[in-house]
């Protein structure tokens, strides 16, 4: 700047009294009074209409009427005092609040309605320390419970995840890190796995595996049947995480003479390894929800069975399925209490997911970060105990960073 | 392990150092391990795929060689009486999508731009987690919501809609056989209309995840410039958000779409099985493919298994273009931003 005389730059004075600091976010006092009185009107149109005036009835319809007047309403108190694109500009803006509200609150409301219509035999410790064994359909609910379901769940999982990590992280290295033509042909094929029906999945598995191998139903065909819906989630997960890695961190590790095999294991793989997690725990999330390939392939049983070589092995969404298809009330709960079950588990997985996976690639946490920083120090010494052997007074190195030889 | 093995130069007749070195570099033993095994994992990954598509297209064969071009137009499923056709239950699959994508669309088009222009970044975040774990939800979840609550509270509507909407667009009407519309209640249960609701709840979240990635990835810079030539929200959004996000508006759509297509548990729990077209969705009874498969396997015999083989097929050839459409509409609508530490 040729203006400044010592080379700092003067702040700015303010002269004269100022004004009060103005708003520049939030609603005013008109809006909100836009949106509640319309909210009012549109509670007392839907009521007047389902209860007086019409012979409309139904709890959902009565939602649809008042949404419907709440943004007719807005929009005749919005007109009363903004001008054309002002009253398009609110209308919209309302419309997608009222959309949000609407998906937000349905699907809340689904997961409260599985729920609570599960609690009385989630409330029974017995639902999950015994089978179905111990209780016919119409036993109460202090009777029987789903820990040949969970059982079973467990075991075909852990057989798909046995699968489905090498198979698919593999692929997604090879992807990645090897790339050419047959690659990009492999991306496209997992890109049409993820299009394959759950059901035409469990179809395949039942001809080709329980028909054709084991002759009967059992817990591996299942598994193999949710491995085919789990592999291409994974592997596209794990290429999208894979794909944020840095290429100068690969640069770098190249530039040291390091053979792409040590590049991979050794700088991507690490650095992805939050990511790579999250990829498998989305997986499992739906390996687990999945319902009509186990349907086709697992087979029903009320027994414990923890060899998923020999014998149906049913598992959570099973139970689910196989409980509500009975008319017993008893049984309708206990099908709404496995449901139950199952969601917390995907729910907590997912949880976990979003907590570990959270991060993209390189980004570490306060821990990470300083368990990165105690082993560069280490590192640091060692490198200053080689350079500088310990001659005549073997002192312990300070380890700090600067004493590096450069 | 160096690759230029500098070396052996030395042990060559003198003639050969006028010629260059090559400079192909030769992989270490551990690097050729490292690419055949995980080009072993994508031959892997590719032929569980093939297997699949093969073994569907070869037991699928044998019930086409019977069915011939009845395929197509046979509305009855009687394999073993050699009548069976997918055309009622590919009607009622793309119905029940149809209805699912007029569902889906606006609640995730709305959603989509609301997550990514109207609110703050904080809530935001929290409810973009929220949409995200929506997809997590299992099939069967939304099955038993749209068994044992949604069906008996939905009747009224469709009632409604039958009796004024019904009047002049025939596809809303419930008549009976003789052509007059009914009113009793118990025909307007297990209907494509109530299925469509589920699975379009269930798809909005996956719609709503790709809409708003494509809608925040509008620059600032033209936002800004929107606003500053005096835009409201919406004219900015008209002009500057939704072209940018064009492809992910379309993607996102077909992307649900093949979902809503592919589902199972949820259709085949809620719907009463009917062989025959059925245009008057809010009437009890319609069916799809994959609900066909879920509910006929039990009791088929090979051949009967042949022919849902073949049905299987169609529904997966279906999905597959609808995807591939989808994906290269998004991946064109991309830029090719690459991550750069």
């Amino acid at each position: 700047m040729p203006g400044g005389t010592s080379g700092s730059t003067a702040r700015p004075v303010a002269e004269g009294p100022t004004g009060p600091r103005r708003r520049l976010r939030g609603a005013t006092a008109v809006d909100v009074f836009d949106v509640l009185g319309a909210g009012a009107a549109a509670v007392a149109t839907a009521t007047l209409l389902f209860g007086k005036l019409t012979a409309m009835h139904g709890g959902i319809g009565w939602v649809v009427i008042a949404l419907v007047a709440f943004i007719g309403f807005y929009a005749l108190l919005a007109s009363l005092h903004s001008t054309g694109e002002e009253i398009k500009d609110k209308v919209i803006t309302v419309l997608l609040r009222t959309a949000g509200v609407i998906l937000f609150g349905t699907l809340v409301f689904i997961v409260a309605y599985t729920l609570v219509r599960g609690f009385p035999a989630l409330r029974h410790l017995n639902f999950f320390v015994q089978t179905m064994w111990v209780a016919g359909p119409q036993d109460p609910l202090s009777k029987g419970g789903i820990l040949h379901a969970i059982a079973g769940t467990m075991i075909q999982i852990g057989i798909a995840l046995a699968i489905t990590i090498p198979l698919g992280l593999t692929t997604a290295v090879f992807l990645n890190e090897v790339g050419g033509r047959f690659a990009r042909f492999v991306r496209t094929i997992s890109d049409a796995m993820t299009a394959l029906p759950s059901v035409v999945a469990g179809l395949f598995i039942l001809a080709a595996v329980v028909q054709l191998v084991f002759h009967e139903r059992n817990g591996v065909a299942a598994a193999l049947a949710i491995t085919v819906m789990m592999l291409p989630i994974v592997i596209r997960s794990a290429d999208v995480v894979l794909r944020l890695v840095p290429q100068n961190l690969r640069e770098a590790s190249y530039a040291l003479g390091t053979s792409r095999w040590r590049t991979v294991w050794h700088v991507v793989l690490p650095t992805a390894r939050s990511g790579l997690a999250t990829a498998v725990i989305l997986g499992t999330a739906r390996g687990l929800g999945e319902t009509s390939p186990v349907l086709l392939t697992s087979g029903v049983s009320t027994v414990m069975n923890l060899d998923p070589l020999n014998g149906p092995m049913i598992s959570l969404p099973l139970a689910v399925y196989n409980f509500v298809t009975s008319p017993q009330p008893n049984q309708v709960v206990r099908g709404f209490g496995t449901a139950a079950t199952l969601l917390i588990v995907v729910l907590i997985l997912f949880g976990l997911a979003r907590r570990i996976g959270g991060r993209g690639p390189g980004h570490l946490t306060a821990g990470q970060q300083r368990a990165v920083q105690a082993t560069s120090i280490r590192t640091a010494v060692r490198l200053d105990a080689y350079h500088h052997p310990p001659a005549g007074a073997p002192t312990a190195p300070s380890g700090r960073p600067e004493e590096l030889p450069r | 392990m160096t690759a230029l093995r500098e070396g052996q130069a030395v042990f060559e007749p003198q003639p050969s150092r006028q010629q260059s070195r090559s400079l192909a570099s030769r992989p270490s033993a551990a690097d050729s391990v490292f690419r055949r095994v995980s080009y072993a994992a994508g031959a892997a990954t590719v032929g569980i795929l093939l297997a699949v598509g093969i073994f569907l297209g070869m037991r699928g064969a044998q019930a086409l060689s019977v069915a011939r071009g009845g395929f197509l137009t046979q509305t009855l499923w009687q394999p073993e009486g050699g009548a069976f056709g997918i055309r009622a239950v590919l009607f009622g699959t793309v119905t029940i999508a149809v209805i699912a994508m007029l569902v889906g669309f606006p609640l995730a088009f709305g959603t989509a731009l609301l997550l990514s222009e109207v609110v703050g970044p904080r809530v935001g975040r929290i409810l973009v987690a929220l949409v995200d774990l929506m997809a997590a939800v299992p099939s069967i979840v939304f099955g038993l919501w749209g068994v044992y609550f949604l069906q008996k509270e939905i009747i009224p509507v469709s009632q409604w809609l039958a009796a004024t909407v019904g009047r002049f667009i025939p596809v809303f009407a419930v008549t009976g056989t003789d052509g007059r519309s009914i009113s009793d209640s118990n025909f307007y249960t297990s209907s494509a209309f109530i299925a469509g609701l589920v699975v379009g709840l269930m798809v909005v979240p996956t719609m709503t995840s790709v809409m708003r990635e494509a809608f925040s990835r509008a620059p600032d810079g033209e936002r800004e410039g929107a606003y500053a030539l005096g835009a409201t929200r919406w004219g900015m959004i008209r002009s500057v958000v939704l072209p940018f996000g064009k492809g992910g508006v379309i993607g996102g759509t077909m992307l649900g779409l093949g979902r809503a297509l592919g589902e199972t548990i949820a259709v085949a729990m809620i719907i009463s099985p009917l062989f025959a077209v059925n245009w008057e969705v809010l009437k009890s009874g319609t069916n799809s493919i994959s609900s066909l498969i879920a509910l006929r396997f039990g009791d088929a015999s090979q051949f009967g298994l042949s022919a849902l083989m073949a049905a299987g097929l169609v529904l997966f050839v279906v999905t597959l273009v609808v995807n591939f459409t989808a994906s290269t509409i998004v991946a064109r609508s991309r830029s090719g931003a690459e991550s750069d530490g």
